[in-house]
């Protein structure tokens, strides 16, 4: 999207990455960030709460989507095949909630209780099973989709109706409040080329 | 009031890394101690290195070593129908690692020159080496010994990186302390997070005061 949007306008544009709770962390302590594109609802709406971000601005830009890796038939995940789970921690990461949510609603939380295993986030849940670690395991779809893998793995999608959607908002940030340059990337966050991104990306659209 | 298991986790696999460092560096340091090999730098380097690299370096060539898919990993399940990481034992591997500077410096230093001089002397009595070492060497180098076995508890007590990288977080197998208090952080439980903050201060405070105070009753190298 940063390479899309310098190319339709004049303006330059600079990512930094970081897990969403950190880069909270960061705008509250004073980072000089213009944009927050959070993983969640939440951090944004407390950055209006607390007058760090302009009211109104607040937009959901996508729809994370959870979805099974290393296998196509989650009744496996009981069988004494599986000898590990891996899932992104409930407490720290919407998609470690969202896995959990998943796994309740397969009737299996008892059955899988002693396989999980818990990346700090969802990155290090994909790294459990990348490294072949843990069989199998919940991550986010984007995270399939920019990983061409030599040896793709079987997958396995769950009905959306498994798990809370997992929203992810952008907000502007005081600092930016009348600055032409992130209000333009605030506008073009809802236009049909970055849409069209976003869903190439692996998420769904609000 | 926090769960006090990772507490226990984390003394326990300090304890279990400790000993078993003892095992593996004690020959280690006393060979680095009276070779004149020429792989001596590289061997000294190799050592050292845990204390310059992220742990996340470490964590994530050991996430990669366990995996079943490669030789080591893929040995040990087979072996024990268990995957290395996740698992307490995986931990402590990682942890023999992370931890092995502190037990070889302090004991290739203590074993270093005097004990040597002293070695030598007791070989022209003609004593066997064995015997030597443990009447001997072991005696002047206590000194050393309770250096290298503090620091290493120490070091492996605050491990955090490593653990991080290969446990999943496990009650009871892989929550250690420092990643329960982590937690409680990034969850804003900043009580249970103080509570185990200072539990943990005390006994690393309590730990480093000992070898202090031990090392100040104790000359370098004890003469017999």
């Amino acid at each position: 999207m940063e390479a899309d949007f310098e190319t339709r306008t004049d303006y330059d544009v600079e990512a930094v990455v970081g897990s969403t709770g950190k880069l909270y962390a960061q705008i509250v302590y004073g980072a000089p960030y213009d944009i927050f594109l959070a993983a969640d609802r939440e951090r944004p709406n407390r950055l209006i709460e607390e007058g760090q971000a302009v009211e109104g601005s607040r937009v959901t830009y996508a729809l994370g989507r959870v979805i099974l890796w290393g296998t196509d038939d989650p009744s496996v995940l009981a069988t004494p095949d599986i000898k590990r789970i891996a899932i992104a921690n409930p407490n720290l990461a919407p998609y470690g909630k969202a896995a959990e949510q998943v796994i309740a609603n397969l009737n299996l939380t008892d059955t899988t209780e002693t396989k999980l295993v818990l990346g700090e986030n969802v990155g290090q849940a994909f790294a459990f099973v990348g490294t072949g670690n843990a069989q199998v395991g919940f991550v986010s779809e984007a995270q399939i989709a920019i990983r061409d893998d030599a040896e793709p793995k079987a997958s396995w999608s769950p009905p959306s109706s498994f798990h809370d959607p997992i929203a992810q908002d952008a907000v502007l940030l005081a600092r930016a409040n009348g600055n032409p340059a992130a209000i333009a990337f605030m506008t073009y966050l809802q236009s049909d080329a970055a849409r069209d991104i976003i869903t190439q990306h692996g998420y769904d659209l609000p | 009031m926090p769960d006090l298991s990772s507490l226990w986790l984390t003394l326990r696999l300090a304890l279990v890394t400790t000993f078993v460092l003892l095992l593996i560096g004690t020959p280690l340091a006393w060979w680095l101690a009276q070779t004149r090999s020429r792989f001596k730098p590289v061997i000294e380097a190799l050592i050292a290195l845990p204390l310059v690299l992220p742990p996340t370096v470490l964590g994530f060539y050991l996430l990669i070593a366990m995996s079943p898919n490669a030789p080591f990993g893929g040995f040990w399940l087979q072996a024990t129908g268990d995957t290395l990481s996740f698992s307490f034992t995986g931990l402590v591997i990682g942890s023999v690692i992370y931890s092995f500077p502190f037990m070889i410096q302090p004991l290739q230093a203590a074993f270093e020159g005097p004990v040597q001089q002293a070695m030598r002397t007791a070989a022209s009595l003609r004593a066997s080496r064995w015997d030597s070492f443990f009447t001997i060497a072991v005696p002047m180098s206590v000194r050393g010994f309770v250096t290298a076995i503090v620091l290493s508890f120490a070091h492996t007590l605050g491990e955090f990186g490593v653990v991080l990288m290969v446990g999943g977080n496990i009650p009871d197998r892989t929550r250690v302390a420092s990643i329960e208090i982590y937690e409680n952080v990034e969850t804003l439980n900043y009580a249970d997070a103080h509570a185990l903050s200072l539990i943990l201060l005390i006994i690393s405070f309590l730990t480093l005061f000992c070898v202090f105070l031990f090392n100040r009753r104790f000359p370098a190298h004890v003469r017999l």
